[in-house]
């Protein structure tokens, strides 16, 4: 992996216009030397995986502030799985419950990175990951 | 001794000062940082005199309260008349929820009440649109029809509250759901008060929830502010806001230059409709962020309102005084809250809340210790409001009109943020105004640069962040965070569709076919809009109508 350069998609699923952090999280990567496609706001779980899929990439980054996280993230990673794109690892942050953590990783979400998150732990994340 | 010979004789000592015991004590002890700046990076210096402000200025520059320009504020007695509104924003899950949330906090001494919608509702969706899924009364209450409106209100009389309404693109179909429910209880129209947000470039600029592109979202505000001067005219139509701006990174002079430039593409717009300006400007309202720099921010809301005065009076050339006067609304800043020991925002919203006071707000939200993790639950919304009323009651600061003018810093500080501020909307206007340099992602740049700016000043330790990243402690995951069961969206579908049966649909069809060739043409949509409501229209219905004849906003990604 260390020859190509990481891809990323970073992703806002929802209806949640917050978006301070996806675009933070996203510029990090980049100057971290990772290749980012950043959605916008307003995509659909459906959009969300065709994207991943269009663009090769070997991450997702999702952000969600509105509380709807267990509805949404989950479902990303069931379509990812019936598109067989499961080898696409998945991350989330944005204001997330600690206690909603075990479910969404038994949902096949890698971490879940709160807020106050420093954007190195992020970088580390993926690194670590592309080393294995 | 003569001001200038004061002056002269202060310049002489200030020097010797700076050679002699600060240059000592330099060699001997450095300061903490080689430079301090505040957020919108301005450099500070280690003190401030007389030599840092022009007081021959006083009178065209400060004057007195309730006097142009108003730096000192917009009303002669200010709180020494009222305390300003305690206006907690709150709504969650459903109409009968929220309506319980309303009238504890009204029991509890909450003067005005401020509406949360839920994102499919700020979004003109029903509760059963695919899109709605898992976000139905998460952020805010679900409202699909006047029947979920009634409810909200229900036992909460509207000629004796002032309600505030976090609404944007469809801020007509609320307010004339408002309206109905006011006519429902027997309320004259003319009685209501309160504001709608009604500000969709900032929805562009930070926020999110843009339905219609900016020139028909243009049209659909000042239709707003036409009907309104004509029907209500207690209601503030617009409350146009940097708090959101502040919330995406920006610094506090871009908070003041963004808002006023998206006043000033609103005033321009209205003019351009027809109306005058003295007719609509005296019901314009604002909404800032309250920070942690706590001198830059009571800073920050003088120079707003000064500078605001200055523009509608020289640029616009109003006459009357109501038109002059920036009021507005504050919130404390959602994004300094913390999740890591979250009981030290308390400690945070007081100062936040405090520099709001000292800088003249008209009504106040203070924000509760766990909103970093959750809604808040009912006793940490009690803290926050205690906040605001022990400022009011026990500190003193609300005794005498803007207490901290005169201070060198502070008015050094006002000069510093107009100016700037004044130089982004000459630069704005260049580019041909807010709407045009919004659609070149300019503004949208500016932000996101600060926001990134701020990011890695916290990562490199420049920014501490107390329980962030300096003084943590392992801690165990906060318990009791509100939860918004999924049930909330099961009911709120099936109340929805319970509505739809028995409701007159032919009424329904026949009021959306004339708000279809309303919009079609150039009439003002308030009374068409009225119409589809009281028949128990949708909001999903009625803004689908606008969304075919008027077409969606596209966005342009900016990181």
């Amino acid at each position: 992996m260390s020859e190509r350069k990481v891809r990323i998609l970073v992703a806002k699923p929802g209806l949640d216009g917050h978006d301070r952090g996806a675009k933070v999280v996203a510029r990090a990567l980049r100057d971290a030397g990772m290749e980012v496609i950043y959605t916008g706001l307003r995509q659909t779980p459906e959009q969300i995986v065709r994207a991943a899929i269009q663009e090769d990439v070997q991450f997702i980054g999702l952000s969600c502030l509105s509380g709807a996280h267990n509805h949404l993230f989950p479902k990303v990673t069931s379509l990812l799985e019936e598109s067989g794109a499961d080898d696409i690892i998945v991350f989330g942050g944005g204001v997330i419950p600690s206690d909603d953590i075990p479910f969404l990783k038994e949902k096949g979400i890698k971490e879940i990175f709160g807020p106050g998150t420093g954007t190195d732990k992020i970088i580390n994340f993926i690194n670590s990951l592309c080393d294995e | 001794m003569s001001y200038e010979d004061m002056k002269k004789q202060l310049q002489d000592e200030m020097k010797k000062w700076k050679e002699g015991p600060l240059a000592k004590t330099l060699a001997r002890a450095p300061e903490r940082r080689e430079e301090f700046t505040t957020s919108s990076e301005y450099v500070v210096n280690p003190v401030y005199t007389p030599l840092d402000i022009d007081e021959e200025k006083y009178m065209e520059e400060l004057g007195l309260p309730g006097q142009y320009p108003y730096t000192r504020g917009v009303y002669p007695t200010m709180y020494r008349g009222r305390f300003w509104t305690m206006r907690q924003y709150a709504g969650m899950a459903d109409a009968a929820e929220s309506n319980k949330r309303y009238r504890y906090l009204l029991d509890q001494g909450q003067t005005g009440l401020s509406v949360a919608f839920d994102l499919p509702t700020q979004i003109g969706y029903d509760s059963d649109h695919s899109l709605s899924n898992g976000e139905v009364g998460k952020v805010g209450v679900a409202i699909d029809t006047l029947a979920d409106m009634e409810l909200l209100f229900d036992s909460i009389p509207l000629d004796k509250v002032s309600t505030s309404m976090t609404i944007n693109a469809p801020a007509a179909v609320l307010l004339a759901m408002y309206i109905a429910v006011a006519e429902k209880q027997g309320v004259g129209v003319d009685k209501i008060s309160g504001t709608i947000q009604n500000d969709v470039l900032k929805e562009y600029i930070a926020r999110g929830t843009y339905i219609y592109p900016p020139e028909q979202s243009m049209r659909l505000i000042t239709d707003i502010f036409e009907y309104c001067s004509q029907n209500i005219p207690k209601w503030n139509t617009i409350s146009i806001s940097g708090y959101h701006i502040r919330e995406a990174g920006s610094t506090a002079a871009q908070e003041v230059a963004f808002t006023l430039a998206d006043a000033i593409a609103y005033v321009e717009a209205a003019i351009e409709s027809g109306l005058e300006i003295d007719q609509f400007a005296s019901r314009l309202s604002f909404f800032f962020n309250s920070h942690l720099n706590f001198i830059e921010e009571v800073a920050k809301f003088r120079a707003a309102r000064r500078l605001w005065a200055k523009i509608v009076k020289e640029r616009f050339h109003a006459k009357k005084e109501n038109s002059m006067r920036l009021r507005f609304h504050t919130q404390t800043g959602g994004s300094t809250l913390t999740a890591q020991q979250p009981d030290n925002n308390i400690v945070r919203v007081t100062m936040q809340a405090l520099a709001a006071v000292l800088g003249g707000t008209q009504s106040l939200h203070t924000n509760s210790k766990d909103e970093a993790l959750a809604l808040p639950t009912e006793e940490s919304v009690r803290i926050a409001l205690r906040t605001q009323q022990i400022i009011a009651h026990e500190s003193g600061v609300a005794d005498t009109a803007d207490p901290l003018a005169g201070s060198y810093y502070v008015e050094a500080l006002t000069d510093q943020i107009e100016a700037e501020a004044m130089e982004y909307i000459e630069k704005i206007d260049e580019l041909g105004g807010a709407v045009k340099a919004i659609e070149l992602g300019y503004i949208q740049q500016e932000i996101a640069d600060s926001a990134y700016k701020y990011q890695m000043g916290v990562e490199s330790g420049e920014n501490i962040v107390v329980g962030v990243n300096k003084f943590q402690v392992e801690e165990e995951s906060p318990r009791n965070l509100l939860r918004i069961d999924d049930i909330v969206e099961t009911r709120q579908v099936e109340r929805l569709n319970k509505v739809k049966e028995n409701r007159d649909n032919e009424a329904v069809k026949k009021a959306l076919d004339n708000l279809r060739s309303a919009a079609e043409g150039t009439e003002n949509l308030m009374p068409f809009i009225l119409e589809a409501v009281k028949a128990y229209a949708t909001l999903g219905e009625i803004s689908d109508v606008m969304r075919d004849v008027f077409g969606e906003y596209k966005p342009a990604e900016i990181l």
